[in-house]
C-alpha cells in the first residue's frame, strides 16, 4: 500500500498511458516504413517524391509526427524532472521543449503540403 | 543546524571511483539508461537534423541529388546516421520489451536479463548491418 501525499488528481495516468499508445501507433508506422522501402527499387526523386505526395503516406506521417511530439513531451518532461532541479532553469527548459515541437511539427506539414 | 543535528546522517558512499569501478548497474538498469539518452538524441538532435534532409530531398531534384551523392557520402554524415539507427533500434527494442513489463510479461529475473542482452544484441547487430550498407 503506498501512502500518497494528495497533491491533485490523475497521477500521471493519463501521460503513462498517451506515451504508450503513442508508441505502439510510431512502432505500427515504422514497421510499415520498413516493408515500403524493402519493396522498392532504388530511390530516385520523381519516386520518392511521388511516395510522399500520396494521401494514404502523408495522413500516416503527420500521425506518425503528432505522436512523436507527445510521446516526446512526456519523456523529455519526465527527463527534466529528474535532473532539474532549480523550478525556474526547469520551466524555462519545459518550454524550450515545447517551442521545439511545434517548431517540428510545423516544419513537417510544410514538408508534407509543400 | 540543530535539525541536521537530530536526523540521523544517512551512509553515502558515491564518491567518483565508487560510481565508475564499484557500483555497478545490472543489465536491465543499462537498457533502461540507454532508453533514455536514445531518446533525448531522438528529439534532439536527430530529429531536427532527419527534418533537414527531408526537407533538402524533397524540395528539388538538385537538393535530392545532392543529399544523396555529396551529402550521405560524408564520413563524418555516416557516422551521425549509424548514431540515429542505434538509437533509434535500441529505442524502439527496449520500448517494446517495457511493453511488455506493462503487462506483466517477462519480469522474472532470468527473463528480464535474457531479454535484455537481446535489445542490446539487436539494436548492436542492425547498427552493424546499417554500418555494412552504407560502406
Amino acid at each position: 500500500m503506498v501512502n500518497r501525499i494528495v497533491t491533485g488528481a490523475h497521477y500521471g495516468l493519463r501521460d503513462w498511458l498517451a506515451q504508450r499508445v503513442t508508441a505502439v501507433i510510431m512502432a505500427l508506422y515504422t514497421v510499415i516504413m520498413i516493408v515500403v522501402f524493402a519493396r522498392r527499387a532504388p530511390l530516385t526523386f520523381e519516386s520518392w517524391k511521388a511516395l510522399l505526395a500520396q494521401g494514404w503516406m502523408r495522413v500516416a506521417t503527420l500521425l506518425f509526427a503528432v505522436s512523436l511530439a507527445w510521446h516526446a513531451w512526456v519523456g523529455m518532461r519526465d527527463i527534466l524532472m529528474d535532473y532539474v532541479k532549480a523550478t525556474g532553469l526547469r520551466l524555462f527548459m519545459e518550454i524550450c521543449v515545447l517551442v521545439l515541437i511545434a517548431a517540428y511539427v510545423a516544419w513537417t506539414i510544410q514538408i508534407l503540403w509543400r | 543546524m540543530s535539525s541536521a543535528v537530530n536526523k540521523k546522517a544517512r551512509p553515502k558512499y558515491l564518491s567518483l571511483p565508487a560510481l565508475l569501478f564499484e557500483i555497478r548497474l545490472p543489465l536491465p538498469g543499462w537498457i533502461s539508461i540507454l532508453h533514455r539518452i536514445s531518446g533525448l538524441l531522438l528529439f534532439f538532435p536527430l530529429a531536427a537534423w532527419l527534418l533537414y534532409l527531408l526537407d533538402a530531398s524533397l524540395a528539388s531534384e538538385q537538393g535530392f541529388e545532392r543529399v544523396r551523392s555529396h551529402y550521405l557520402q560524408l564520413p563524418v554524415v555516416k557516422l551521425a546516421l549509424l548514431v540515429f539507427v542505434w538509437a533509434y533500434a535500441h529505442h524502439f527494442c527496449a520500448g517494446i520489451r517495457f511493453l511488455f513489463l506493462d503487462i506483466d510479461k517477462g519480469l522474472d529475473l532470468k527473463t528480464a536479463r535474457l531479454t535484455s542482452a537481446l535489445v542490446l544484441v539487436v539494436s548492436l547487430a542492425v547498427t552493424a548491418a546499417a554500418a555494412v550498407k552504407i560502406w
